[in-house]
């Protein structure tokens, strides 16, 4: 049987990392622009901001490149630190299970402004 | 495998001592990446639930403003913060390999300097600006 808990094996995953940590770069440089212009001076500024359209489709899409980055990055130190396969696939499931509640919440979060 | 346990492989001196080795600054920089890495990860649903508290009403917005006046939330928070821009700058730095820019080992060196430097003054910069110093 194929090893359940390997890398895939191929570069999709590592191309993937760097994809969406370009993203996150991206609407890193955004928000650190939008703060110095003001956007956290107040409550009513800072929701606004969020609630806008394209930010919040620029930040929904930046929850979901984090749980993707985090999911492959925190796999990696699975597989470099745990040996055994049952405690490591357990924590793969447990870690993919947290990332998409994360995503969810983020979701969940910007739906409502 | 028996080669292994043969006494001419067995006389061959072992260096793992991870206290004695002297870690190069680019080593460094590479295992503070997964280091902060790993932080953020673990730290994500208190960020998550932070985040919501600001935009979520004014009450909650006042009440997240209150708690990052608390050294208990403030302390870990510019961990966390100089975990983030650690993570972005070394990452950058990381890009960069990856397309062959400063491969070289001089190269190498100078931009882990600049990695610990750049994140290190920017999360200076961000705390002394969440505590109202300008």
């Amino acid at each position: 049987m194929r090893n359940p808990t390997g890398a895939h094996y191929g570069l999709r995953d590592w191309l993937f990392q760097r994809i969406t940590a370009v993203v996150m770069a991206v609407y890193t440089v955004v928000i650190a622009v939008a703060v110095f212009c003001g956007a956290a001076s107040s409550f009513e500024s800072w929701r606004g901001f969020f609630a806008c359209g394209p930010i919040k489709f620029l930040s929904f899409l930046f929850a979901v490149c984090l749980c993707y980055h985090a999911w492959i990055g925190i796999r990696d130190i699975w597989m470099d630190y745990v040996k055994p396969v049952a405690v490591r696939l357990t924590l793969h499931a447990l870690t993919l299970l947290a990332l998409m509640g994360y995503a969810a919440w983020c979701a969940d979060i910007l739906w409502r402004l | 495998m028996a080669a292994t346990n043969s006494p001419a492989r067995k006389a061959r001196p072992k260096f793992l001592d991870l206290t004695a080795i002297r870690l190069p600054l680019a080593g460094f920089v590479s295992i503070l990446h997964r280091v902060s890495g790993a932080g953020l990860f673990l730290a994500l649903p208190a960020l998550i639930a932070m985040f919501g508290l600001t935009v979520n009403s004014p009450e909650s917005h006042a009440h997240a403003v209150a708690l990052l006046k608390k050294p208990m939330i403030a302390i870990p928070l510019f961990g966390l913060a100089w975990a983030y821009l650690h993570h972005f700058c070394a990452g950058i730095r990381f890009l960069l390999l990856d397309l062959h820019i400063g491969l070289n080992k001089e190269g190498a060196r100078k931009s882990a300097i600049a990695v610990l430097a750049v994140s290190l003054t920017l999360t200076l910069i961000l705390a002394l600006k969440l505590l109202g110093a300008f």
